[in-house]
């Protein structure tokens, strides 16, 4: 390529706006801040009630089955469809673990099934695999927009759901099984009411998140890649370790970590690392980018769309589990209007409807922006019809702030 | 003849750019006025602020249009006056008559209730001045990109067109209604209307203009006025990057060793059409370090016949057998067309070819993602490596490997397609109109490449709606035309008329 004549062309007018990759990190920035505004406001109007430890504590444990299915969600909105059945998943999942845990008889005979919690997670979560690839198939497969083919399965599962439970709570369940929500992780060193273990534990995955983004940053540095800025990397590093670190101090003072944060932290690292490491990860982003060049470029998109679809029904059936877990029993309603928190959390999060683009960390910022939202209100007294007008006056907030950013 | 326009002075900046730097342009009344000059010399930036896009203010510099200073703030403004543009990407709705989009936002109403007798009356009228036999009525979607290019003139006429400017107009056109186009644009001056045209066709700019401006950098050059001054391409080429370019094609020693892919008897039914063939038994074969051209007019399936072969990309029922190195091969879906060594850079970059809202590590890496990575975890410092190589080999101006490609000029775009195949290390590469729409400069970079992949021992296939880049850069053509394979010629004995005359030969002996 060395005979190459022609004239350094000048810069183009567009091409003088490039996204470095830690400007493409501003939004999440922004919405941390929020996050934190939010928190220092309800904080003060609730008069402390909010960062009580016991408060902390419900807010996670109300908030993880928003979160987790929201991981799901964040795929299947970056393959470029969306998931509506989401909240009939999880009722009917719950609904069918809650019968197989609770023990019924099959109908025209004597036999009588009763099975041990486990081997029901187990079969739940293939349950919700199953579901998810009956809808991926139609929506991947058979080329029908996922907003029908989920609204179906929206109304086929909470019919389902209905038909089963007959107007009934069926519950309750072995406490055991009731730990994956309610639980906490056991404490191995027992001195008085601190909870040390929860407390290290904490300390020690804020530190190796420190250190591992350290890494990254200055072998970007040691190679010269573009980064972000020292002030920026160690500030936001400090208040992002320094919240978990907080977070840890209250909840250690009450009962320690929950079982289900534990479930979600786990979760929300391996979908990061999906996301941003893996050649899946990046085929489903390129997916949404551009079906056709992704397509052309030998990628199978009507399997990766498909199992964006199974992926976000095992994920909905562990809500499902952890949502029975939470009230003890099934019930009809349990799930309704979920798929609307899960969406929302996404959008205010920065995923693009339209595909392609979004982050696991915002994602669980917008879930816990929609959850002390949510929390905060209800403590104030607030009713629940005001809360949707301020929740929905704020996912139109957000997506307008987004759509100014990128006009600019 | 007195100047209908001029444009003083015009500067324009964008933040840490100047695009446009005290841009002088007079059009008289009457004439066909074209601008020439490299992707990114500021033609369409300049055309923006003349048609308002940029309005008053956002600019230096006065528009004195018929006499008068204006302002424009919105291209409504614009319209107003008559001054009406067609951007290259036309702006038609695909689901509407031809009636109807005519009179888009024009619509003859009384209180808002559409007349439709005066409508169909008026559009009928319209078309037969742009010589366009069709029906009022007919769909968008269902007509060619030549006819949907005369619905945009008709629907400047609509609007009591002054000043048309056109940007492209036949970037997406065969030769035939390229020619065609430019007869009516030769008509309708005869009847007065000026014309401003952005074209990188110089040919055709030398068939029609009056009168050339061209831009270098944000500048005017220099304005040629053809009526005094002899005018050649070599002469535009000069202008617009600088300096003399003596060879439009890189030099080679073509170095052509066995058959490395065949295909045999290929034929393809359409895709909606069950039972309709589009490609009629075609036999294809390229050597080792040969480069082998497709001619054709647009619609002779040349586009169809690629991507059929590219892993089933294109149609049904797909029929013949593939060899590779004499060996058959399996290449019915596009992971096994990728594995057995093909690649196909597609005529469509920004539909088909890149992530556009991604950046250029990401677009280069996409075939080959099990290349950066140890069992389905991507290594990042490889892939920036990767990508880092390919920007510097291929020459890709940008800020960085992360710029994301939308905002990359045409034939850097085309660079990073290219890449992207590249690192995938196929043996034969179907290019399918590799230079459409990009600059004098990077079209050299695109042959030169080319020249490269053919010196490397690969096969290349290049299929071009531009005859003289088929005669430049191939060692021998096909020629296409309605699904068939009509000829093949050395290049070295290949012209344009005996091209042409095959695809005639064909026509006469079917008529």
């Amino acid at each position: 390529m060395t005979e190459v004549s022609t004239a350094k062309g000048p810069a183009s007018p567009a091409g003088a706006g490039t996204g470095t990759s830690w400007k493409s990190h501003v939004r999440e920035y922004g919405l941390l801040a929020s996050l934190l505004v939010i928190m220092v406001f309800f904080q003060i109007t609730t008069n402390g009630v909010l960062l009580q430890p016991v408060n902390i504590t419900n807010l996670i444990q109300q908030n993880s089955y928003i979160v987790i299915m929201a991981l799901g969600m964040l795929f299947v909105i970056v393959g470029g469809n969306i998931d509506l059945s989401v909240g009939s998943i999880v009722g009917f999942v719950g609904a069918v673990a809650a019968m197989l845990m609770v023990g019924f008889t099959v109908p025209g005979t004597e036999v009588f099934i009763k099975i041990h919690w486990f081997p029901v997670m187990l079969l739940s979560l293939a349950l919700g695999a199953a579901i998810g690839a009956a809808q991926g198939w139609f929506v991947a497969y058979a080329a029908i927009p996922s907003f029908i083919v989920t609204l179906g399965g929206m109304l086929v599962f909470r019919g389902l759901t209905g038909n089963m439970l007959a107007g009934q709570f069926v519950g309750p369940f072995a406490d055991s099984f009731q730990n994956i929500s309610k639980g906490f992780i056991p404490e191995l060193v027992d001195v008085g009411r601190f909870h040390w273990t929860s407390m290290a534990l904490g300390s020690a995955i804020a530190l190796a998140l420190f250190w591992f983004d350290y890494r990254k940053w200055s072998h970007a540095g040691a190679r010269e890649i573009e980064r972000e800025p020292a002030a920026l990397f160690f500030g936001k590093n400090v208040v992002f370790a320094g919240l978990i670190i907080g977070v840890s101090y209250l909840l250690a003072s009450y009962k320690g970590l929950p079982v289900v944060l534990v479930i979600m932290g786990a979760l929300i690292l391996f979908y990061n690392f999906v996301t941003t490491r893996t050649v899946v990860g990046r085929r489903i982003y390129a997916l949404g980018g551009n079906a056709q060049a992704a397509r052309l470029s030998g990628i199978r998109t009507q399997r990766l769309s498909f199992l964006t679809f199974v992926n976000m029904g095992a994920l909905a059936a562990l809500a499902g589990l952890i949502v029975a877990a939470r009230l003890n029993s099934a019930t009809p309603s349990a799930g309704n209007a979920f798929e609307l928190d899960v969406i929302a959390a996404c959008f205010i999060g920065g995923v693009s409807a339209s595909g392609g683009a979004g982050r696991v960390m915002g994602v669980v910022i917008g879930a816990f922006f929609m959850g002390v939202m949510n929390n905060g209100m209800s403590i104030l007294g607030i009713g629940i019809f005001w809360q949707q007008v301020v929740k929905g006056l704020v996912l139109l907030a957000a997506v307008y702030l987004d759509v100014c950013n990128k006009s600019k | 003849m007195d100047a209908i326009l001029e444009m003083r002075g015009i500067s324009k900046s964008f933040p840490g750019v100047k695009a446009l730097k005290n841009v002088n342009l007079v059009v008289r009344a009457g004439e066909i006025h074209a601008i020439c000059g490299e992707n990114g010399a500021g033609k369409s930036t300049l055309m923006k602020v003349l048609s308002g896009v940029y309005p008053y203010g956002s600019y230096e510099g006065d528009i004195v249009y018929q006499g008068e200073v204006r302002r424009f703030a919105s291209i409504r403004d614009s319209e107003h006056l008559g001054v009406i543009i067609i951007h290259q990407e036309l702006a038609l709705v695909p689901l509407l008559s031809i009636a109807e989009n005519i009179f888009l936002g024009n619509e003859p109403a009384r209180m808002g209730v559409i007349d439709w007798n005066e409508t169909f009356a008026r559009t009928r009228e319209l078309l037969r001045k742009v010589g366009l036999n069709e029906s009022p009525n007919a769909l968008i979607t269902n007509i060619g990109v030549g006819k949907q290019q005369l619905v945009e003139i008709a629907k400047a006429l609509a609007k009591r067109v002054q000043l048309l400017i056109l940007d492209e107009p036949t970037a997406s056109l065969n030769e035939t209604d390229s020619a065609a186009l430019l007869d009516l644009l030769l008509e309708f001056k005869k009847q007065g209307l000026t014309c401003i045209i952005i074209s990188h066709k110089l040919n055709e700019i030398a068939r029609v203009a009056d009168s050339i401006t061209i831009l270098r950098d944000g500048s005017t050059v220099e304005t040629i006025d053809c009526r005094t001054e002899a005018i050649s391409e070599s002469r535009i080429i000069k202008s617009m990057v600088g300096r003399e370019m003596s060879d439009r094609y890189p030099p080679r020693t073509p170095r052509i060793g066995d058959t490395l892919f065949e295909i045999r008897d290929w034929r393809v039914d359409h895709p909606q059409h069950a039972g309709r063939e589009v490609i009629k038994g075609v036999n294809l074969s390229v050597r080792a370090g040969e480069v082998v051209g497709i001619a054709g007019l647009m619609g002779a399936g040349r586009t169809e016949l690629a991507m059929s072969v590219f892993g089933g990309a294109y149609g049904r029922n797909i029929r013949g057998q593939a060899f590779m190195r004499g060996q058959p091969v399996d290449v019915s879906t596009i992971q096994k067309a990728v594995a057995a060594g093909l690649a196909y850079v597609t005529e469509d970059r920004k539909g088909l070819g890149l992530i556009l809202n991604d950046d250029i590590k990401h677009n280069i890496s996409l075939v080959n993602l099990p290349g950066v990575a140890h069992h389905g975890v991507i290594d990042d410092a490889r892939e920036t490596e990767v990508a880092a190589r390919y920007r510097k080999q291929l020459n890709i101006r940008s800020s960085s490997i992360l710029q994301k490609t939308l905002n990359l000029s045409g034939g850097n775009q085309q660079k990073v397609v290219v890449s992207k195949w590249l690192f995938a290390d196929p043996q034969v590469l179907i290019l399918d109109e590799p230079t459409r729409g990009i600059d004098v400069g990077a079209k050299y970079e695109i042959y030169t490449i080319i020249n490269d992949l053919a010196a490397s021992g690969r096969g290349v296939v290049v299929i071009s709606s531009e005859m003289p880049e088929l005669l430049g850069v191939c060692d021998r053509i096909y020629v296409m035309n309605e699904g068939r394979f009509v000829d093949e010629m050395p290049a070295k004995d290949a012209s344009q008329e005996k091209i042409m005359a095959a695809i005639m030969r064909q026509y006469r002996v079917s008529a």
